[in-house]
């Protein structure tokens, strides 16, 4: 097991790391990449595994006057790159209370007016590193279907790359969260298990069985551990367990 | 990098055992799990833990002669990052009721009760608001609420058998009777759980549970949570202030011993700032970029022990720390993804392990702890040396996701997840038909800081919760406890810090006396090496360009 640092040395590639070139392992990820050179990130690195939006980064390559982009922990360099990591973007956010909205895609656009002036160009979607479909996602928000907006966005990451891109000045990240904090909430039931479990909670139904377990010898507990019935694996929900005392 | 030549004929010896095992699996007829008898020496002579030379005792501080990993030693038996005769305490940079360090799960959790409990909160944070291992948690969150077949009794004693029946039995009470009010309390703020059309919530099994109460929103769980509770401490904007780029180095006590406050290093400015508070919540999480024992870390670039250093130099005593969470499931290859998560959740539905013959050596829902070890033995030549080669010389074994296309239908690895979907095929994988090579990797700090049930330490004023506390979750944490200790226990710190406040707002002067006396102790104890800590960033620069980095304190270098 190595850290990161030593990874074995491959060919070198050059990159342009905000126009400034550096010789690095063509192997690596433009993260890593960065810190082969000398870096030590404190902005615009976070999970360094794809899921935070630390990292989102913009590039060109040589021969080609696209755009491109990619997060920086997910990217191998390419030779000859041009890159910047871009790990803030402005963006504003509306504030609201959960409990006084209904999930309506008219609450959507009263905290959101401006998504009406999307212009469907696309380059939010062309700007995403986690292949997300922005431009549906504001089409189904703008068109009220919020469950839509929801499902379609579920993998959004907000570094912001989408806004930096559009032309109609979106802040496309705020919009998803809202859609999707809105359908679970309202657009899909609560789940009454919960709410009925909640209660029994409270009205005590466990305190007893528990502190009869608290204080149950070490060897005692091992045995009751060792004794407790299984779920089967591929057993469907309506299951119920031969002991039913504590359930 | 999609698979070489040379691990696809490997692959090969998968697909051949593949479609009995499946009819298998289909028929429940399981690969039988160790007894609890059998787990013992499997973990005594595999588990990195038990490894000689990898521990020793701290000579300094509230828990000297606890011998722990080397590497939380090191920065335990190290000197305050600056110089506490140097700092203006007497006139605070900010002022606030409840001062929150650490913006992950725990720290958001606790600044969003502490605010709604009225009081005035600050959020300061080393990196971003929700940078932190709970973005990075995939598989689910544990909580016993389906009403018939499980309760809080069974889930109490699965996280005991899990944490070797050491686990303190008051915070394990509390975390599994409030589980179902964390997860209600998630559910109303909109956070998108896997659910049945009725509202009925999805449950799984993982690792060491007897029933089946993973909840999950797909393979981002963690992400999902806390992208939520950020964006609801956003609607909080007159009651939580957050600070960012601000890492806490020392807390602050006053003459009573009462902690008031906390002094912030400004990451970009270089400046010391203090902050004045009536109470304090330590939410800085666990330690996986410490690199214990040099293992790959699936960790956050944030996650370096901060907090634990810092109420250590104060006095809050440690434990659990003996045992160190390493997950089973790590990628080792690609290269460039090494170390990266692959959620317990694969194997919650139904995927195998396998060794370089495509067989089975392990049942795939042994604890943790458990399952670590044996696929170290599997891949260790000193065990069984029936590991997979990668094309770096390191080892592995195959977790074979394509099963649960078979088992569960065509779609299901790319639907249920989708965040490791897209990853691999970024490198020319398809973990729908081709199996994933993984290795233990270092995932979780199993102790910390002790606290009692309500989030308090030993020090007036101290709270802690999620990673950085202890006790919970004993010598080994189960899958799925994690997201839930930061959600149960981070809402209880804030509720109460909000309580403190009410009570005490009669803080004398602040001081950073047990900073020096704890600097003198280091010194006393014969400690030469001249480390000083909290780390606050790794440091994986080319030791090349850093030894030609002749400043001391060049700006990007911060050790």
């Amino acid at each position: 097991m190595t850290k990161p640092s030593e990874t074995t040395v491959d060919e070198l590639v050059p990159i342009f790391f905000m126009g400034k070139k550096y010789d690095v392992p063509a192997s690596l990820t433009i993260q890593k990449a960065l810190e082969y050179a000398g870096y030590q990130h404190i902005r615009g690195c976070g999970c360094r595994g794809g899921v935070c939006g630390a990292c989102g980064t913009v590039y060109r390559l040589p021969d080609s006057y696209k755009l491109q982009v990619g997060l920086a922990c997910q990217t191998v360099v390419q030779p000859g790159m041009h890159l910047m990591i871009m790990p803030y973007y402005p963006g504003n956010r509306s504030t609201f209370d959960i409990e006084e909205l209904s999930g309506t895609g008219a609450e959507v656009a009263a905290l959101y007016p401006e998504i009406f002036k999307c212009i469907g160009c696309n380059s939010c979607s062309q700007g995403c590193p986690m292949d997300i479909d922005v431009m549906h996602y504001m089409a189904q928000a703008i068109r009220g279907d919020i469950a839509g907006a929801a499902e379609t966005s579920f993998d959004c990451i907000m570094c912001g790359l989408c806004a930096s891109r559009c032309p109609a000045e979106e802040v496309q990240f705020n919009v998803a969260i809202l859609a999707r904090r809105l359908n679970a909430r309202y657009g899909i039931p609560r789940a009454k298990h919960l709410e009925e479990r909640v209660k029994e909670i409270t009205d005590g139904k466990f305190d007893e069985p528990l502190r009869n377990l608290m204080s149950k010898s070490k060897e005692e507990l091992k045995e009751l551990y060792k004794s407790r019935e299984a779920e089967p694996q591929m057993t469907e929900e309506d299951w119920t367990p031969q002991d039913a005392r504590y359930v | 990098m999609p698979y070489p030549e040379s691990l696809k004929k490997l692959i090969e010896k998968v697909e051949a055992t593949r479609p009995a095992r499946v009819e298998r699996k289909k028929n429940d007829k399981e690969f039988p799990p160790l007894k609890l008898e059998e787990r013992e020496p499997v973990l005594r002579n595999f588990h990195p833990d038990f490894i000689e030379g990898t521990r020793r005792e701290i000579k300094v501080g509230p828990s000297k002669g606890y011998s722990i990993s080397n590497e939380v030693v090191d920065i335990l038996e190290a000197k305050s990052r600056m110089n506490p005769d140097l700092v203006n305490l007497s006139e605070p940079d900010f002022e606030t009721d409840v001062l929150v360090i650490g913006a992950g799960g725990a720290g958001t959790a606790a600044a969003i009760l502490a605010a709604e409990n009225g009081a005035k909160v600050m959020i300061a944070t080393k990196l971003r608001h929700g940078d932190a291992n709970t973005m990075m948690a995939e598989g689910g969150i544990q909580a016993a609420d389906k009403v018939g077949k499980d309760s809080p009794y069974y889930h109490y004693l699965d996280i005991l058998g899990g944490g070797h029946f050491v686990n303190d039995p008051e915070l394990v009470y509390t975390i599994v009777q409030n589980a179902p009010d964390a997860l209600r309390w998630l559910e109303g703020l909109g956070t998108n759980f896997s659910k049945f059309e009725d509202g009925k919530m999805k449950t799984m099994h993982g690792g060491g549970t007897c029933r089946k109460r993973m909840h999950y929103a797909a393979d981002i769980t963690g992400a999902e949570i806390m992208k939520t509770i950020r964006d609801e401490a956003r609607n909080h904007t007159d009651m939580i202030d957050v600070i960012e780029f601000c890492p806490a180095v020392e807390i602050a006590l006053d003459d009573q011993g009462r902690c008031v406050g906390a002094v912030l290093y400004n990451l970009e400015t270089a400046e010391y700032l203090f902050v004045k508070a009536m109470a304090v919540i330590m939410a800085t999480g666990g330690s996986g970029r410490l690199h214990i024992q040099g293992f790959m870390t699936t960790n956050h670039y944030g996650a370096t022990a901060d907090g634990l250093v810092m109420a250590y130099r104060a006095g809050v005593p440690i434990s659990f720390l003996h045992t160190v969470q390493y997950h089973p499931t790590g990628v080792v290859f690609p290269e460039q993804a090494e170390g990266i998560l692959i959620t317990e959740k694969f194997r919650g539905a139904g995927a195998n392990v396998l060794n370089v013959h495509g067989e089975q050596f392990v049942y795939e829902r042994e604890p943790r702890d458990v399952e670590a070890a044996c696929i170290i033995r599997e891949c260790s030549p000193k065990g069984r040396g029936n590991g997979v080669p990668t094309p770096t010389g390191k080892f592995g074994v195959w977790l074979d996701s394509p099963m649960i296309d078979m088992l569960k239908g065509e779609g299901t690895v790319r639907k249920e997840f989708p965040g490791k979907h897209i990853l691999f095929r970024r490198f020319g994988i398809d973990i729908s038909t081709e199996p994933m090579l993984i290795h233990p990797t270092l995932h979780y700090q199993n102790g910390g800081l002790d606290i009692n049930n309500q989030c308090e330490t030993n020090i007036p004023g101290l709270y802690a919760a999620g990673e950085v506390s202890a006790g919970i979750h004993g010598e080994n944490r189960l899958m799925g406890n994690s997201l839930l200790d930061v959600i149960v226990f981070g809402r209880i710190a804030g509720t109460q810090a909000a309580g403190y406040i009410r009570e005490h707002d009669d803080a004398g002067p602040a001081n950073l006396d047990h900073v020096k006396r704890y600097n003198k102790e280091v010194e006393a104890a014969g400690i030469k090496e001249d480390r000083i800590a909290p780390m606050i960033l790794p440091d994986y620069s080319n030791p090349e360009v850093r030894e030609k980095q002749l400043t001391k304190d060049y700006f990007g270098t911060l050790s």
